[in-house]
């Protein structure tokens, strides 16, 4: 037994392909590193300096050389460089069929919202085999979601939302960090990924009893906050939101945009002109917390049914 | 100092450093070895307190708990540690000490094109300096090094505003540096000295020059952002006041990548004269050595990017900045494979100079292969801002930078001095240094290929051990770095004399006295041969 380990844990479906192009990358840098060394110790000690006027015989370089040690590296960083973008390509986009998490940081602690409700600090439950989506944003600095086990990390940015995704592959405790410098505890910022076997999961979310899913949080607030008195289907001020998320819409500046977590995001803190819309919504900037937005846009996207509004294209 | 026969050499009469003397001579100096002496002395004080930071950090990490201070002042110690090591000494290191002792030497002139103002800039420095530590005693600043926003800008209550100032005002220090290296090389050359008989070492220096340039107004512009943000609550960071995070990112490593390369060019320059001189050839693949450090100087402007893989910044440019990042990796290889190259059929001689740049040769390239990790895109995700990156940068920045500073000191020190450093202490203390060296740093890589993050004053218990190694090869390193401190300022009094070329070396500086008179030469010198022309007789092989 090591007193060390030497490898992190491996519990994702993504750390999988991750260790193969690190496994590639080591090699490289093995491979030569060793060339260099070895030739420096070789040519020190064979062509050692053997009398103090000793004038070797002079060479004035080597084109061919010079291409060969141009273009065997260049043809490697093209390999790596090719590898290394198709998996972070490939990864940055979550399966479709992801379960979504939300994530809130703040100076120094991770809250997490699940859409059924259960809330956590710290503490992200999840199933096992099952890809995660987390949908993250921060009320204050820029901190940094990172599950080493899982390989993944994502800067969590005040101001817009970032995402990651994962689907672990063993169950079992795994280390949440902070990796961005936030401040006094940046270094306290430390939490847990709780994968479960998937039917213990669905017996931990239905034993969270005074939870409160997200979208029916979102509800109360869309009422507590006036949002119905404009934007209730029969309203006239607003426009409708049922069905409203995916769908393009255009701006009154002319310019179109799709309807997604950002998008909603922006128009309950930072309302644009919409086309064909009196320019009355308030900003609530300042009203409303990021954890409340995020229950806001869930309640939004529960809204399902045919868009039933002007000016809205598929 | 082998046979009895050998005449021994005396110093010349008079020399730069006894022409006058009194604070005053030094203090209004405009002689460029004298300069290089003023920042030979400030630099090596800001290493030591960079030093001290870096110890306590240490000494912090044994225990997971941490040992020492609180995270509050950990996290202080980083920012000061780093912020002192990258602008108060690795980035004027080899350019101002060996740079402004060398480069009118090396080429043959009396002077830098403009010394009043090569003096001005050490004041600048010097008044940097003095603001950045009046940041420090009063308080401290614990933004890190790289003054991410709105955590600098909002939320922090340190002394930001004057950290910022102090850097703000030593930029100028190295804008003029810059531009007066830039000028001296363009116009000062001697008379016969073409470009493509210029010794690397100037290569290397102007690419740098270029580079302080174009790159220290953007760092300065950026701190005055900071500053009106703070003070006035200027919305130009912080998302808040409606402002942008990610174009802080942009503008701070705009400056932060070319800045890296300027700390590493100058003594990629240093290593070329060293392999040339303690191999007796001529560098192997001149003009791709020259052509390299251009390409370098170049292409460092545009890979900024890499620092933001995972920040949120797009794909497309992520794609863009990693493929340019490649891209700077090839000069880089094809220099340490044309320095190896020279020593092939040379004549190897094992002196200090010499070891230190082996040293870096094989230590850079660690640090630059290790820098392909992090400028694979998908590689970066779970590398980065983890102690891989820690090391990596170490790797190319005491790995290679302070080894290449430390080597060139040495080679310099008798035409700097007129006396020779004691050569047994110094070979031991490059190889401890280098022990030293990669024990405290090699264990990085792997505690940032388990998930160690970076600038973490408390840690999980299970990195301990190879924290505990990293220190332990730490104090290694200090032993390793004090020694030559001490045998430097006794041979400064005791060390033998030189002679003008104890070496046996090659290069105009080697011609004039040890030290050299005020202005250099006593008559300007005609250059009639390339650079490195050990051979009797110049056949140009290819073989
Ligand atoms: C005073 C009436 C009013 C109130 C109150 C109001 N809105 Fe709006 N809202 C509007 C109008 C009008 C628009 C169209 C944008 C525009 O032209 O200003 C709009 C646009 C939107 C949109 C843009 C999506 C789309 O359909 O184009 C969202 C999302 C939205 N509001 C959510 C909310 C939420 C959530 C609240 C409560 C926190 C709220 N609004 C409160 C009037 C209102
Ligand atoms: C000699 C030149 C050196 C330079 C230019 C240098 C540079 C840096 C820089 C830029 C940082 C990042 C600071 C930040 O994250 O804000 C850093 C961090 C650090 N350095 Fe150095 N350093 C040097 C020497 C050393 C030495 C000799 C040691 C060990 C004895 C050391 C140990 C550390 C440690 C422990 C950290 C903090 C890692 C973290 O918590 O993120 N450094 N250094
Ligand atoms: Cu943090
Ligand atoms: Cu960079």
């Amino acid at each position: 037994m090591l007193i060390f380990p030497l490898k992190p844990q491996q519990a994702s479906t993504f750390s999988v392909a991750w260790d193969h192009l690190f496994y590639f990358l080591t090699a490289i840098t093995v491979f030569f590193s060793a060339l260099i060394f070895a030739a420096i110790f070789i040519f020190a000690i064979k062509y050692r300096r053997r009398s103090k006027d000793e004038i070797p015989r002079q060479i004035e370089g080597n084109l061919k050389l010079e291409l060969i040690w141009t273009i065997i590296p260049a043809l490697l960083c093209v390999v790596m460089f090719v590898w290394a973008s198709r998996l972070f390509i490939e990864n940055s986009i979550p399966p479709a069929a992801s379960t979504e998490v939300f994530v809130v940081a703040k100076q120094w602690m991770w809250k997490v919202q699940h859409p059924e409700g259960p809330r956590e600090i710290n503490d992200l439950h999840v199933p096992v085999g099952v890809p995660i989506k987390l949908t993250m944003t921060s009320e204050d600095v820029i901190h940094d979601f990172a599950v080493p086990a899982f390989r993944i990390k994502r800067d969590v940015v005040p101001g817009m939302y970032s995402t990651e995704w994962f689907e672990a592959t063993s169950t079992g405790r795994f280390h949440l960090f902070c990796d961005q410098y936030c401040g006094m505890g940046h270094s306290h910022m430390v939490g847990w990924i709780d994968v479960m076997p998937q039917d213990e999961y669905a017996r931990w979310l239905t034993s969270q009893m005074q939870a409160e899913p997200m979208a029916a949080a979102g509800q109360k607030l869309f009422n507590q906050l006036g949002c119905d008195s404009c934007h209730a289907q029969t309203g006239p001020k607003g426009p409708s939101l049922r069905g409203i998320v995916g769908q393009t819409i255009r701006m009154q500046n002319g310019q179109t945009r799709l309807v997604d977590d950002a998008f909603l995001r922006e128009a309950i803190i930072d309302p644009q002109p919409i086309a064909g819309y009196p320019n009355v919504m308030p900003t609530f900037q300042g009203q409303v917390s990021e954890d409340q937005i995020l229950q806001l846009i869930a309640y939004i996207k529960s809204l399902g049914g045919p868009p039933e509004r002007k000016g809205t294209k598929p | 100092m082998s046979t009895a026969t050998v005449e021994v050499p005396a110093l010349p009469e008079v020399h730069y450093l006894n022409v006058n003397y009194g604070w005053r001579s030094w203090l209004f100096t405009t002689d460029h070895k004298r300069i290089a002496w003023l920042y030979l002395v400030s630099i090596t004080f800001f290493f030591v307190v960079g030093g001290v930071a870096a110890t306590l950090m240490r000494l912090n990490l044994i225990e997971p708990q941490g040992s020492l201070v609180e995270p509050a002042t950990y996290n202080k110690l980083f920012t000061v540690h780093g912020l002192i090591m990258i602008f108060f000494f690795l980035a004027p290191a080899v350019p101002t000490v060996l740079g402004n002792f060398a480069i009118p030497i090396v080429i043959g002139a009396r002077d830098v094109a403009f010394p009043k103002l090569n003096l001005l800039s050490w004041y600048l420095f010097i008044a940097g300096g003095g603001v950045f530590l009046y940041a420090v005693i009063s308080g401290g600043v614990d933004t890190g090094w790289t003054f991410y926003t709105p955590l600098s800008t909002t939320y922090v209550n340190t002394n930001v505003l004057s950290a910022a100032m102090g850097i703000f005002i030593s930029g100028f220090s190295s804008i003029l540096t810059g531009l007066n290296f830039a000028v001296t090389i363009h116009k000062m050359r001697a008379p016969g000295m073409t470009w493509f008989r210029l010794p690397l070492f100037i290569w290397s220096m102007y690419a740098a020059s270029l580079i302080f340039i174009l790159a220290m107004p953007v760092i300065a512009i950026t701190m005055v952002l900071i500053m009106l943000e703070r003070i006035f609550h200027v919305g130009i960071f912080d998302p808040a006041l409606g402002g942008d995070p990610i174009l802080f990112q942009h503008l701070f490593w705009f400056f932060g990548h070319p800045e890296v390369y300027i700390l590493i060019l100058p003594s990629m320059g240093v290593i070329s004269e060293l392999v040339a001189a303690f191999s007796r050839r001529r560098v192997f693949g001149y003009s791709f050595v020259a052509f390299s450090s251009v390409a370098i100087a170049v292409i460092s402007f545009l890979v900024w990017g890499h620092h933001m893989f995972v920040s949120g910044q797009s794909i497309y440019a992520g794609l863009v900045f990693s493929a340019l990042s490649f891209a700077v990796a090839i000069p880089s290889a094809v220099k340490v494979f044309n320095w190896t190259a020279t020593m092939y059929q040379g004549s190897v001689s094992y002196d200090a100079p010499m070891l230190y740049a082996l040293g870096f040769i094989g230590l850079f390239t660690i640090g630059g292969l290790t820098g392909l990790f992090l400028a694979s895109m998908a590689a970066d995700i779970h590398l980065h801002d983890t102690y891989f990156v820690i090391a990596h940068f170490h790797y190319i920045m005491v790995g290679g930078a302070v080894m290449g500073y430390l080597g060139g000191l040495h080679y310099w020190w008798p035409k700097m001095t007129g006396r020779l450093y004691p050569e047994t202490w110094a070979r031991l203390s490059a190889l401890i240094i280098f022990v030293g060296f990669n024990l405290t740093f090699g264990p990085q890589f792997i505690l940032g290929y388990l998930g160690m993050p970076r600038r973490y004053a408390v840690y999980p218990p299970e990195f301990q051990a190879l924290n505990v190694l990293s220190s332990a090869g730490a104090s290694i390193l200090a032993v390793g770095y004090v020694i030559p401190l001490i045998y430097m300022i006794w041979s400064l009094r005791y060390g033998p004399i030189a002679g003008p070329n104890p070496w046996g070396a090659k290069g105009l500086e080697w011609e004039t006295s040890s030290p050299p008179p005020t202005h250099n030469f006593h008559e300007t010198p005609i250059v009639t041969e390339e650079a490195y022309a050990y051979g009797a007789r110049q056949e140009a092989h290819v073989a």
